[in-house]
């Protein structure tokens, strides 16, 4: 895979976001083996309780991500890496911060016309189209899916005050 | 022979019209997903899924297997013509294909490519059809038991047989388990990991955790490597077709024994990834022509192609005929038929025969109509992804979104998906397998209510699991599996004077 290396700053090491992770994992195992002993996990006459299976599901992950930590911890020398650096992290920012608030705005202004804002937003901000082909572009695609998914499949999918306008 | 009779009723199937047009629309759909980063194989299919709803099982699937057939195919486009491997399979058919693409043959390795594919796929497809029948029978006389076992196989192979550390495995895989447990128990009805949150009954779909991993997560992954997506023309003309057929036979060697290698790791749950790999290095090793892989040697193309279509098309095997997916894509098609009602398995055969023969006999003809239509539309596929990222992105985006919706009607899911999609690139790059945990969720409560129902039979005695030979001899081997990392770990040190590599 062609990788273009930007030579930029390492933000955090694999071996520090390693760590992180594997010690995350072993907290949600905490939260599973807790929800279990709510539940009970020994037998009642029904055969297994509830928390039983879940039960070793979170042993198993508080060790195996226990595991995970220890054997970093053990590998003093920090081999592997940088995990992100920081160009890689911006780029990818520029991704996921825009999906997220295309995400949270689906719930209030509908699927399409919030399709329409991201294309156009990504287009412009990081395309830097002219101003003719983004509109023709983050118009066309949503109105595509409308056609497809509304009409065609007629499957409904969130739609927000300006559907309500035209009378869907 | 039997086998042959369903078979030829399942053509009978295909008569349909519809069940042709499906064919096609998959293939052209799978295709363009395969081409498309983001959407490969597992997601799209997950994407389309709920879609199909609407059909008949019958129809809905053929068409679903389609789309698998067209994004094997689509993900050597991308793999030749621009160095990114549309699918983790497709990697090794970079090694060869780019730079024979970079030589200007680009047309001689996608033929290479498709038509390699189309062999492993066949050849994988007379053994399913074959087999199928045999191994439905003998896995009649499994009980919860043995089920049980043959999963619990399964998840002890990803342990063993992975490249990722072991640990890791198994937390991606317990991760997996208790996603699959919150919601509500299917035998007591108790609420479990809900946290008073109503909207947690459902529990987490894993179509929204396989939108969200491969497909998100693949496109933040993408980003990294800047918005750069040039790739090299491709012209395909039936010119260079025929020279490259009449290439092709030379290595026939390599094409067996690739399909070969693709079958028994696709009824494994190894997979298509590691099957292409070992393919591509054994041909190396054995082949005249093995100092020149790497720099464009036809015979680098074939080896991996047909190992990873086969594998592919194996892996439907142990998924029909036990309910165990060979691959993430097989496991959402595995959750596809659990929704239709229809219980992979055994009792498939026999219940639903017209259902399963058609679905085979959809194989044998849409991996024809596949490498039709892919050596006809290459150019435009290739064209297709010249259109910039910044287009693309959202618009993949956005289709990720209204696949999670369409899955639940419900909104919360957009969001689990993205946080899937956040954990999919984490666990990209830590080296945590995706493929155990996607099986985990999908398999999680099937797994546990075969446990159950095994302890239940046993009145809460763990013996039942070595009670007879079958079951004991699976268990044994999936403890084997389980260890065998230590095992071998052991085994290395334990030879002195051999160079000591260093414990991962």
């Amino acid at each position: 895979m062609q990788h273009e290396e930007q030579g930029g700053e390492s933000l955090v090491s694999i071996r520090k976001a390693d760590i992180v992770v594997a010690l995350i994992m072993a907290a949600i195992g905490g939260v599973v083996i807790m929800d279990s002993l709510r539940l009970g996990m020994g037998w009642s006459e029904y055969g297994p309780e509830s928390g039983y299976f879940p039960f070793y599901i979170g042993l198993a992950m508080v060790v195996a991500s226990l595991g995970t930590v220890a054997t970093r911890l053990f590998r003093k020398r920090d081999s592997g890496g940088s995990f992100v650096e920081r160009q890689q992290l911006v780029d990818v920012m520029k991704v996921l911060l825009p999906a997220g608030v295309f995400v949270f705005l689906i719930g209030f202004i509908g699927i399409y016309v919030s399709s329409a804002l991201f294309i156009g937003a990504f287009m412009r901000w990081l395309g830097r189209f002219p101003w003719h082909t983004i509109v023709l572009v983050s118009v066309c695609v949503p109105l595509a899916l409308f056609l497809l998914f509304e009409i065609w499949f007629l499957v409904p999918l969130p739609k927000g005050p300006l559907e309500d306008f035209l009378g869907y | 022979m039997e086998a042959l009779t369903s078979l030829i009723g399942g053509f009978a199937v295909l008569g349909d019209p519809a069940n042709i047009m499906y064919m096609f629309i998959g293939i052209t759909l799978g295709v363009l997903i395969g081409v498309l980063p983001g959407l490969g194989g597992a997601n799209g299919v997950a994407i389309l899924l709920p879609l199909t709803f609407s059909m008949s099982p019958t129809s809905a699937i053929i068409m679903l297997s389609c789309i698998y057939w067209g994004a094997l195919f689509g993900g050597a486009i991308t793999s030749i013509l621009f160095n990114i491997p549309g699918e983790p399979w497709s990697v090794a058919t970079t090694f060869d294909g780019y730079p024979m693409a970079q030589q200007g043959r680009a047309g001689e390795a996608l033929t290479a490519a498709f038509t390699s594919s189309f062999f492993g796929a066949f050849v994988a497809v007379i053994i399913l059809t074959f087999l199928a029948p045999l191994v439905a029978g003998f896995a009649l006389r499994f009980g919860p038991a043995e089920l049980f076992a043959v999963q619990l196989l399964t998840f002890c192979s990803f342990v063993g047989m992975g490249k990722e550390p072991p640990f890791k495995t198994i937390a991606s895989m317990m991760l997996g388990f208790a996603l699959a447990a919150v919601g509500q128990d299917p035998s007591t009805g108790e609420l479990r990991m809900t946290f008073g949150w109503y909207e947690m009954l459902r529990g987490f779909d894993f179509l929204i955790a396989v939108i969200g991993l491969f497909g998100i997560g693949e496109i933040l992954l993408t980003m990294e490597e800047g918005l750069a997506f040039r790739g090299k023309s491709a012209k395909i003309n039936p010119r260079i077709v025929l020279e490259t057929w009449k290439k092709l036979p030379r290595y026939w060697a390599t094409a067996i024994r690739g399909s070969i290698v693709g079958c028994w790791m696709g009824i494994t749950p190894g997979g298509a990834t590691p099957a292409s790999f070992m393919s591509y290095g054994l041909a190396k090793r054995f082949s005249k022509n093995g100092a020149n892989f790497g720099r464009g040697e036809l015979e680098g193309v074939v080896a991996p192609e047909t190992a990873a279509h086969a594998a592919g098309t194996s892996a439907l095997l142990p998924m029909l005929t036990l309910g165990i997916p060979g691959s993430p894509t097989a496991a959402v098609l595995l959750g596809g038929l659990l929704i239709w009602g229809l219980q992979p398995g055994p009792l498939l055969f026999i219940e639903q025969p017209e259902f399963v023969w058609g679905l085979i006999a959809s194989m044998y003809i849409g991996n024809i109509a596949g490498l039709i239509v892919v050596l006809t539309t290459v150019p435009l596929f290739a064209a297709i992804l010249r259109i910039p990222f910044s287009i693309i992105a959202p618009v993949i985006i956005a289709i990720c979104a209204i696949g999670a919706f369409t899955v639940n009607n419900a909104l919360l899911d957009i969001s689990f998906m993205m946080v899937f999609g956040v954990i999919g690139y984490a666990f990209k790059k830590l080296n945590y397998p995706l493929a155990p945990l996607v099986l985990a969720l999908v398999l999680g409560d099937m797994a546990e209510g075969n446990f159950r129902n095994a302890m239940i039979l046993s009145d809460g005695s763990m013996s039942i699991f070595w009670s007879n030979a079958l079951v004991g001899g699976i268990c044994a081997l999936a403890l084997l599996m389980l260890f065998w990392p230590a095992i071998s770990a052991g085994m290395r040190l334990l030879r002195p004077g051999t160079s000591r590599r260093p414990a991962e």
